[in-house]
């Protein structure tokens, strides 16, 4: 394993290790006003380890609800996508013809619209705030790479011996599908996935940085890292704070992606 | 070359029509409507309210109507902003939106190449080490984060620019919108450089150039860099489509009175009209850079034009 995977690892586990720890660490939840610390910079005295906000709220316990909101989200929503990618670009792939070229053109399509729009587009679907609507607006941008990918992929494996085999047997297309193609793509569709997931983050940040996603009392570090940006004349913290963690956790994620691609690389090229 | 451009040209319309199609009925299904936040008014009030803007009519006939109009260039009337049309409305921001967003585009690539060069050519330095990984920051992360970050070293701990409090026609509050946003095209550009000019350096030709004496400096950026340069063009469309989506982030973040403010409050207060219009500017602009670049990308590489 090379060095950047595993500090990149080592990295994710404690940052998740401390978002889901975070009740445990502070007195302090992501709605409770203190007042008599309002605004204060970061201190031990009232355990506020990372300060407070204008309205008195404990940054630490807000900037650990959202990353546990990002994480969740990030994971789940790749998820998504990425089930949804594997059913249509390996279903393309495999079947191939006039259904391939209709479920691509759909792809290519909706693939040349600005996706920023589409999802401004869905969240205005849905009551300001609900999570189920970032789902599905970053849900339904997020598959077209992976179908692409999978579809490449069921490509170059229709061809081989082992699907002419199990086509000769008689195994029906769901079945190679399923047991011959899916498990073949899967190591390739992972390394993107993980890929995925800071994208996703980046996008329910921007989403909530605009102040289209999530909404109060919670916090997402987009929103945090807006909040901030406009007290930070007075109190830099409140910008530093949400922005470090952010940038770490993207540069984690991306490193690990990175990784595991070069990896799958390699293997790839043993073969 | 002419027919494979025209039809390039016309596969836009599809593309176009579904855009406006879905933003115009998703737009609609929202729940809420643009006179929500007005104060209590009358039934009958209300229902002079929306035969004027003809919400009263069948969502077909709106939507026939709002093509009708997008056929004579007429984006219809903002629903929040009284009095003003949603085209005269853009108009107000979108030079300063495209200002920006093209100075940071041209920053990038200026900035963007020469890096990418130098990294290729002194691969191993410690210069060219601390180039990618500065590189790989700039392009993990996004502007919402470097915007403030930036606007608190330069502009407030150490007041080099202006921040804050635009003024029309003083430059100096426009340096750290544009450096923010070019920040990570520039870094996506540099490390796609370095990438391909590896791959040209090693070339079969590049040898033959190095053998017959020519200096090492003809050879990279005369015999190099031209083949070098195209997944790099490649990129320009996508980049110059990603700057003017992210002139929105930027806008925000350093109070400029761009276009991309309308996208967003526009969504919040429902402002169907003003919604489309944005989403449709913006759109075709992403649409037409994504053009370009594909055509540009043919005339530099024969090779592309066949398929």
């Amino acid at each position: 394993m090379s060095p950047g995977l595993r500090i990149a690892l080592i990295l994710l586990g404690a940052l998740a290790a401390l978002a889901l720890a975070a009740p445990w660490l502070t007195p302090w939840s992501h709605a409770t006003l203190d007042w008599q610390n309002l605004a204060v910079p970061p201190q031990l005295d009232a355990s506020h380890w990372l300060g407070t906000d204008r309205l008195g709220r404990d940054l630490f316990a807000r900037s650990m609800q959202a990353l546990r909101i990002s994480l969740a989200l990030g994971v789940l929503a790749t998820l998504v996508s990425v089930c949804i990618g594997i059913a249509w670009g390996a279903t393309a792939g495999f079947v191939g013809g006039r259904t391939d070229t209709l479920m691509m053109r759909f792809v290519d399509i909706v693939y040349a619209l600005p996706y920023v729009f589409i999802v401004i587009i869905l969240s205005t679907l849905f009551p300001r705030g609900s999570l189920a609507a970032l789902f599905i607006g970053i849900g339904a941008v997020g598959w077209l790479t992976m179908a692409r990918i999978v579809r490449g992929q069921t490509l170059s494996l229709r061809r081989r011996e082992f699907v002419d085999a199990a086509i000769a047997g008689g195994v029906r297309t769901r079945g190679i599908l399923w047991r011959h193609i899916v498990p073949n793509v899967i190591g390739t569709v992972i390394a993107y996935a993980t890929l995925t997931i800071p994208q996703v983050i980046l996008f329910e940040s921007f989403l909530s940085f605009l102040g289209l996603g999530v909404q109060e009392p919670y916090a997402s570090l987009g929103s945090l890292i807006n909040e901030g940006a406009q007290e930070m004349e007075s109190s830099p913290w409140m910008l530093l704070a949400p922005a470090g963690l952010l940038t770490v956790l993207l540069l984690a994620f991306n490193a690990l992606g990175d990784g595991l691609r070069r990896r799958l690389g390699q293997y790839e090229n043993e073969q | 070359m002419l027919v494979y451009t025209l039809r390039r040209i016309a596969g836009l319309v599809p593309t176009l029509f579904i855009l406006v199609t879905l933003s115009f009925f998703i737009i609609r299904l929202a729940p809420g409507g643009p006179f929500d936040q007005e104060l209590q008014v009358s039934p009958q009030v209300r229902a002079n309210l929306d035969a004027a803007y003809g919400f009263d009519q069948p969502l077909m006939v709106q939507y026939g109507r709002y093509l009708a109009g997008l056929a004579r260039g007429d984006l219809g009337p903002s629903l929040r902003f009284k009095d003003y049309r949603v085209t005269e409305l853009i108009a107000t921001g979108l030079p300063l939106s495209l200002t920006i967003g093209l100075a940071a585009a041209a920053l990038a690539f200026l900035v963007g190449v020469p890096l990418g060069v130098y990294a290729a050519r002194r691969r191993d330095s410690p210069g060219a080490r601390v180039l990618m990984n500065v590189s790989m920051l700039g392009v993990a992360l996004p502007g919402f984060v470097v915007g403030p970050l930036l606007a608190l070293i330069f502009g407030i701990y150490w007041p080099v620019f202006r921040v804050g409090g635009y003024e029309p026609g003083e430059p100096s509050f426009l340096v750290l919108p544009i450096i923010t946003l070019a920040l990570p095209v520039g870094a996506y550009v540099a490390r796609l450089t370095r990438d391909s000019m590896r791959d040209v350096l090693q070339a079969n030709y590049i040898r033959t150039a190095r053998a017959k004496g020519l200096q090492p400096r003809v050879v990279l950026w005369r015999h190099a860099l031209r083949p070098a340069l195209i997944p790099v063009v490649s990129y320009l469309g996508p980049a110059i489509a990603f700057v003017i989506t992210g002139s929105l982030v930027v806008e925000s973040v350093f109070g400029l009175p761009g276009s991309g403010r309308f996208l967003v409050q526009g969504a919040i207060d429902r402002d169907y009209s003003l919604v489309m219009g944005m989403i449709l500017v913006y759109g075709v602009f992403t649409l037409i850079c994504n053009l370009l670049a594909d055509l540009a990308y043919g005339w530099l590489d024969p090779r592309a034009r066949v398929a």
